[in-house]
């Protein structure tokens, strides 16, 4: 056989590790707070185990031998030889951690234990071998009945066991390593050497293994062999007999293991894809999008016979494009899950670090959402939960003082809005401290004061960058840390986030997403010859303005009347530089859009309709520019500009500042 | 093909050129640069963009930038004709589009053939050739491709910007 690249396995391994682990860590942490189900303990030991194998294998001995300690250390606990205590989980967690890093540095070519690997590893193996009992005795003391001293092992592998990647010269060194072990092969259904296929398997072995080990820790060698041999484990309770002949296993094929363990692991409901592929496919269907559109603007031209036909034929050609566009679309979407599960750690471990008492309730994790925005929504996330244990709950016995029970709860919950995903983060904390925000606001010369202010909008202003420093964070009880930050990667995937907030009950933070960056609900709006769109979530609403209800401010600025607000006007003609047809107020439509939490008006000539863009970038070929967040291509072929909203908001407040 | 048009001239052997007319004057593009050659379409403008941009088209789903010629180098702009053309050219990953008057022909010159552009004191910046050649009679301006859209463009208009729509706007 071939001499197999393992290397190019790594990746994959990689991979399925770091799944492994966040499995592990779900399950020590359901195991942390009282849940009582063997299968738990299971899958910590079988992430565990997986990641030793797999490490053994491509010969990342660091990792193999650290998880084998920690493997160790779950098998007592699976085979009831020590509690699940709160110590066992707290060292497991960490060894996951540990492990992460590990698998990091050994991906980046950096192997090494680190001096916290060693001396984690020193804990752990503390634990193990000293601990509260010796595990001999434990294993006595748990099982009186069955005084175990070692076992006998019938193992007869199907023909295809080499082929399926497994190697018995493994196992069997796995098992040597629980103590004394005899092996000897059965030869009788060896074929003549002429018939023999060298990558089957002809040979059947007797094993003794002389060592009180558990049952589960004997079948864990042979789970990844699970139906494809006879086994049968019987415990030897007399003293043992030694086997005769001592046969060294036959040298088998170094087969790639890894193949097996990837497909063992990764799971038939998903499928990993090149994110490179998918962008090409939408790509496509985009086109296929725009050719549609273009078709159907032909109907009236047409011979009245064929209408009927064409009509028809047209009417399915949207239906498919429209059906494969969202199948295509949804292979970009994950569940919010893979964000929400970093969650439940961060809140013990902050929980735990600031002596709070918190719950952690997630919900609609099913919810699904772009990969992109996924990947790009965590670290706002993360912002708003440690806001919201450090600043928002208070200490228990503070909570007692208010009435409330000593257990804090923070929310987090996702769920679909319209054509939006909406995620709450929301705390029944001490809620923001609306005295010292005013003083902080004005302090700063952000606001004048803080009358009329209603309680959201003084919420608001924590979303202001001057709050951002560390000053205003020991000042106020409230928040902001970089809150500012928050909503500035929020607005870069398009979303807007919100806070509501009741002194004394709480604090809800909403952030608004759109459901995909990569096609854009818009109205199409006329500027002289040039077309625009304006991406619909900016939309407040489109008004036609009388030219009474504007006023003239000195410097050049232009307002009007929007319900009670006066907001700026800012003519697209005028900041794009193109030929506006129309000037006077009244003739054009005014469309009321908000970014970055401002209001603006939007001037146009007209407005043309609503469509769907599929939004191509400009910076690939050109580069960014100002209020403009990238281009799409009309039913005509030819190419119409995005407007950038934040970014126009943005331009507004220069104007002002100038 | 995706060689950066400068290297290409770096080896002993002769290059394509593909030859464009831009008024009297007579230019080489490397052409492994090049892309294709597409008749004149109106293009659809960008905001802040310099005068030689003339906007952007769409290419086959990729949105790319079409440039003068002509506006590039500080001539005048002529009227567009049925034999203007836009050469979509590659450079470092990224697709431009270059209109000229028209596509007269490839030639091929080899390396030593290449002389260094005198100053000429003429309106067309130096900065923006890669040499010169002669193919018979006719004189070849080779043009560095790399230089015409640069990054160092974009920044110094940013920094312009940045006072003149607040100016412009105010």
């Amino acid at each position: 056989m071939s001499k197999v690249d393992l290397a190019q396995f790594h990746k994959a391994f990689h991979e399925e590790s770091l799944d492994g682990l966040d499995a592990m860590e779900q399950a020590l942490l359901a195991l942390d707070e009282g849940a009582e189900d063997p299968e738990l303990i299971n899958v910590v030991f079988r992430a565990a185990h997986s990641i030793k194998g797999g490490a053994a294998t491509f010969g990342f001995t660091d990792v193999a031998a650290f998880t084998h300690v920690a493997e160790n250390l779950m098998d007592e606990v699976r085979s009831g030889r020590r509690p699940m205590e709160k110590a066992v989980v707290e060292l497991l967690l960490r060894s996951g951690d540990i492990i992460r890093d590990m698998l990091s540095l050994q991906m980046a070519g950096q192997p090494g234990a680190s001096a916290e690997s060693q001396a984690l590893l020193g804990e752990l193996s503390a634990m193990v071998s000293g601990g509260s009992a010796a595990p001999a005795a434990a294993a006595k003391a748990a099982a009186p009945a069955e005084t175990i001293e070692g076992w006998d092992i019938a193992f007869r592998p199907f023909d295809y066991l080499l082929k399926t990647g497994n190697d018995p010269a493994r196992m069997f060194r796995e098992l040597e390593a629980m103590g004394p072990l005899t092996v000897s092969a059965d030869l009788s259904k060896l074929p003549p050497l002429a018939d023999m296929d060298p990558s089957s398997s002809y040979l059947a072995y007797t094993l003794g293994l002389a060592a009180g080990a558990k049952r589960a820790a004997v079948e864990g060698v042979f789970d990844w062999v699970d139906g494809d041999c006879d086994l049968t484990i019987t415990p030897r309770v007399a003293a043992p007999a030694p086997v005769a002949a001592a046969v060294a296993a036959p040298a088998a094929p170094a087969a790639p293991r890894a193949v097996r363990d990837v497909a063992a692991n990764s799971e038939a409901s998903s499928v990993r894809v090149g994110i490179e592929k998918i962008d090409t496919l939408i790509n496509l269907v985009g086109e296929l999008v725009i050719t549609q559109s273009m078709l159907s603007q032909f109907h009236d031209g047409v011979d009245a016979s064929q209408l009927e036909m064409l009509r028809q034929g047209l009417a399915q050609l949207g239906r498919h494009t429209r059906e494969l566009q969202e199948s295509v679309m949804s292979i970009r979407m994950l569940p919010i899950s893979t964000v929400f599960n970093r969650f439940p750690r961060l809140v013990r471990d902050l929980a735990q670090k600031l002596d709070k008492k918190v719950v952690l309730d997630l919900r609609g994790e099913t919810t699904e959402l772009d990969k992109t925005v996924l990947e790009k929504i965590g670290d706002p996330l993360v912002h708003l939960v440690r806001n919201a244990i450090d600043h928002g709950l208070e200490v228990p016995a503070k909570r007692l003082a208010a009435g409330k029970g000593d257990t804090g709860t923070l929310r987090m919950e996702a769920f679909h809005r319209g054509g939006s995903i909406v995620i709450e983060v929301s705390d029944d904390g001490a809620g923001l401290n609306r005295d010292a925000i005013v003083a902080k606001a004005v302090q700063r010369g952000i606001i004048a004061s803080g009358d009329g202010m209603s309680d959201d909008q003084v919420g608001e202003l924590i979303f202001e960058a001057g709050f951002s420093t560390a000053a205003a964070t020991t000042d106020l009880s409230g928040r902001g840390v970089g809150m500012d930050v928050v909503r500035r990667n929020v607005m870069d995937l398009g979303g807007t986030v919100g806070i509501s907030s009741k002194q004394g009950n709480g604090t809800k933070f909403t952030i608004t997403l759109p459901l995909t960056l990569a096609i854009i609900d818009g109205l199409t709006a006329a500027v002289g010859e040039e077309t625009y769109i304006v991406p619909l979530v900016s939309i407040v609403e489109s008004v036609q303005v009388k030219a009474d209800a504007t006023r003239s401010v000195v410097g050049g600025g232009e307002l009007f009347r929007f319900r009670d607000e006066w907001l700026p006007i800012v003519r697209l003609y005028d900041v794009f530089g193109c030929d506006g047809t129309r000037r006077a107020i009244e003739d054009g439509i005014v469309i009321v859009v908000e970014g970055e939490g401002t209001r603006i008006g939007l001037f146009v000539d007209e407005l043309i309709g609503q469509q769907q863009a599929v939004v191509k970038s400009l910076e690939a070929n050109y580069r960014r520019v100002a209020g403009i967040s990238g281009a799409t291509i009309l039913a005509d072929g030819s190419v119409a500009l995005i407007t950038d909203i934040a970014g126009l908001v943005r331009l507004q407040g220069r104007r002002k500042a100038a | 093909m995706n060689q950066p048009a400068s290297t290409a001239v770096v080896a002993d052997e002769a290059a394509q050129y593909l030859t464009v007319n831009l008024g009297n004057e007579e230019y080489g593009v490397d052409i492994l640069a090049v892309r294709e050659i597409r008749g004149w379409t109106p293009v659809t403008r960008i905001p802040q963009a310099p005068s030689y941009v003339l906007g952007v088209l769409n290419l086959r789903g990729a949105i790319v930038p079409v440039l003068d010629l002509r506006l590039r180098f500080g001539l005048a702009r002529e009227e567009y004709t049925a034999t203007t053309v836009c050469v979509i050219v590659m450079v470092a990953g990224r697709q431009f589009g270059v209109v000229v008057d028209a596509v007269s022909d490839v030639v091929e010159v080899s390396p030593s053939g290449i002389r260094p552009v005198p100053d000429m004191g003429t309106t067309v910046d130096t900065e923006y050739l890669k040499g010169l050649t002669s193919v018979g009679e006719r004189m070849v301006l080779l043009l560095d491709v790399d230089r015409l859209l640069q990054p160092q463009d974009a920044q110094m208009l940013e920094a312009a910007l940045a006072n003149t729509d607040v100016k412009a706007v105010a």
